[in-house]
């Protein structure tokens, strides 16, 4: 009976899926009716698609089909235009992992040193507030102007989309350490520095980590629209690439592992979080 | 000051020539605590100025157990944190071995009401890290070896790898009086140590309080709303009126013999009388002391030294008292056994 009722989440999941997928193979099935379509229109989307029998959007066999194809050669390179999803994938997380720890490195001993001090906390409060709102790619015509490379550019955008999360996070979990923590230290004369790594840091680590945790959600959310922009390669630019090829079976595989990534870095830094949690 | 009691070296003095020479410093007429009128004000919003506290005077000697008893308000655990060096008082002075407080010092251990353990350290860790900011020096095996004396001595053994969020409320603060304890400062200050726990483990924690102070000859600043703990632990009571403008009443002087214990405390001939005085005061003079003295002779720098257990007659239901102790007395006692 126990067993039976750890099995159902998995199971309804299961049923779902399967029913969305039965649903999704229903809707693209062939039609026979005869449809007059625009020639141009004819000659980028196949015979079958353009005559009505076939509808353009993928049946979820083909998406599964290119899905195998895709993980049985994800690393090929066959030219700029050309690359398996694997190479885009890591292109693309390359670029979020390196904007994130650069905005990690500014952000949490910057945010140290705001959330020790209230007169720093209250004069770069408003700063911090105007900055944090404005969409990352936002920035992207300033970078590219500055920088003068598209793909720094990129890393750039994810810095800043990453940076105000894990600052706002750090200096709030700093400030917000117990004053009686803070007392014991004091009472035991503890210098400012193991007070710092051994008090403060210690109990402002969940903070700490729940912001980096939202930062690299966003990141991950932002490079695909960064890429889109930059192109050249990534993940976000194969999406765009696959629309101009109008490939929607191969948009609809790389949709499938943006989100797995994403899932995964996810409950990384949910890992991560859990390791420094301590309970009260 | 009771007559057993006579003026001794710091105990930690013996292990650190520095801190004996400071003792010799201070004199050894003086108390090692002195308070020299301390106030406490603040402002308002409205901008009026508020007087919590004014013109205390006190001092505590060395191995001396004092409890400073009085209503919510009146500013006790501001005196607390000023002897701790954690708050400034508005005005006046306190000493510590004849030096003015000007910060928190490693002499000086508090015990926090709510015991302020780090709850991402073990047992060990949390006195491994007060062991290690008195003496940064000493290697791991040293450290451990002095952590566990420690532990051992607050009955805590077995327990040193617990987290405190594992450990019951009565556990938790046996870590915070070991960690206290560990580095061997001056003196405890001990804010509402036990307020927060249940009347078993307190009974429980007061007689492990006595016994570490009877071994050790701590001296001991305590705030306390517990009358009976207060007779059980102190040789010392200072009563402080209600605030705000509160001030110190009466310096109440335990005569009840210092090996007391729990159990038979209340058959000795001077506790109901110290314990009516104390109730007395609470309930009725905490609140009109300043009508009781507006004929004058009370003077603030040395308030009046009373020893009600010698002096007070007996109340007329005492003789009844002591062969049948109320309810609770009796429960609890009953409990302890």
């Amino acid at each position: 009976m126990r067993s039976f009722a750890s099995w159902r989440a998995p199971a309804l999941s299961l049923l779902m899926f399967l029913l969305f997928v039965a649903l999704w193979h229903a809707a693209t099935l062939p039609t026979t009716a005869e449809r007059t379509v625009d020639a141009e229109y004819a000659k980028l989307v196949g015979a079958a698609a353009a005559t009505g029998q076939k509808t353009a959007f993928p049946a979820p066999a083909e998406v599964g089909a290119k899905i195998g194809a895709h993980l049985k050669e994800p690393f090929y390179d066959r030219g700029p235009n050309d690359k398996g999803i694997g190479i885009q994938l890591a292109y693309s997380l390359a670029r979020v992992l390196l904007g994130f720890l650069l905005a990690a490195l500014v952000a949490i001993p910057s945010g140290f040193l705001i959330g020790m001090s209230p007169l720093l906390y209250r004069a770069l409060d408003p700063f911090i507030q105007v900055l944090k709102p404005i969409s990352p790619l936002a920035w992207m015509p300033l970078a590219l102007f500055t920088l003068k490379d598209s793909s720094v550019s990129a890393v750039f955008v994810i810095f800043i989309c990453s940076l105000w999360p894990m600052l706002v996070n750090t200096a709030f979990g700093v400030a917000a350490v117990r004053r009686e923590w803070l007392n014991v230290a004091k009472t035991l004369e503890v210098g400012p520095l193991r007070k710092a790594f051994r008090v403060i840091l210690p109990a402002a680590a969940p903070t700490i980590m729940t912001g980096m945790r939202i930062s690299v959600g966003i990141a991950w959310l932002v490079i695909v629209a960064a890429e889109m922009l930059v192109g050249g390669t990534g993940i976000g630019y194969f999406v765009w690439n696959e629309w101009n090829n109008l490939s929607i079976t191969n948009i609809l595989a790389a949709i499938l592992a943006i989100g797995l990534i994403g899932m995964v870095l996810d409950q990384i830094l949910a890992r991560l979080t859990r390791l420094v949690t301590f309970p009260e | 000051m009771p007559a057993n009691r006579a003026p001794t070296i710091p105990r930690a003095a013996l292990h650190h020539p520095s801190r004996l020479a400071r003792h010799a410093i201070a004199g050894m007429n003086d108390p090692l605590i002195k308070i020299e009128g301390i106030a406490k004000r603040y402002t308002g919003r409205d901008g009026a100025e508020t007087t919590v506290f004014q013109d205390i005077h006190f001092g505590i000697e060395q191995g001396e157990f004092v409890c400073l008893i009085g209503h919510s308000g009146c500013g006790k655990t501001t005196i607390l944190n000023v002897l701790a060096g954690l708050e400034p008082a508005s005005d006046g002075y306190a000493f510590a071995g004849g030096r003015e407080i000007r910060g928190p010092s490693l002499d000086r251990a508090v015990i926090f009401q709510s015991h302020a353990l780090l709850p991402w350290l073990s047992v060990m860790g949390n006195i491994a890290f007060a062991v290690n900011s008195r003496w940064p020096e000493w290697d791991k095996a040293r450290m451990r070896a002095h952590c566990q004396k420690y532990i051992d001595l607050v009955n805590l053994s077995g327990a040193e790898r617990k987290r405190p969020a594992e450990l019951s409320g009565g556990m938790k603060q046996r870590v915070g009086i070991a960690r206290a304890l560990a580095i061997e400062p001056n003196m405890l200050l001990m804010d509402e140590p036990f307020s927060a726990l249940d009347a078993l483990t307190r009974g429980m924690l007061q007689e492990e309080v006595l016994r570490i102070c009877a071994a050790t000859r701590q001296t001991v600043f305590m705030i306390t709303h517990d009358v009976d703990e207060a007779i059980l632990l102190a040789d010392k009571i200072v009563l402080m009126t209600n605030g705000p403008r509160a001030r110190i009443a009466e310096i109440v002087v335990n005569t009840l013999p210092r090996d007391r214990s729990r159990h038979d405390l209340h058959r000795h001939p001077h506790y109901y009388r110290i314990r009516n005085h104390l109730i007395e005061f609470l309930v009725d003079r905490s609140r009109a002391f300043e009508q009781e003295t507006a004929g004058g002779g009370y003077d603030p720098r040395n308030p009046p030294v009373v020893e009600p257990g010698l002096t007070e007659p007996l109340p007329v239901d005492a003789e009844v008292i002591p062969a049948r102790p109320p309810p609770n007395l009796k429960s609890r006692v009953a409990v302890a056994k």
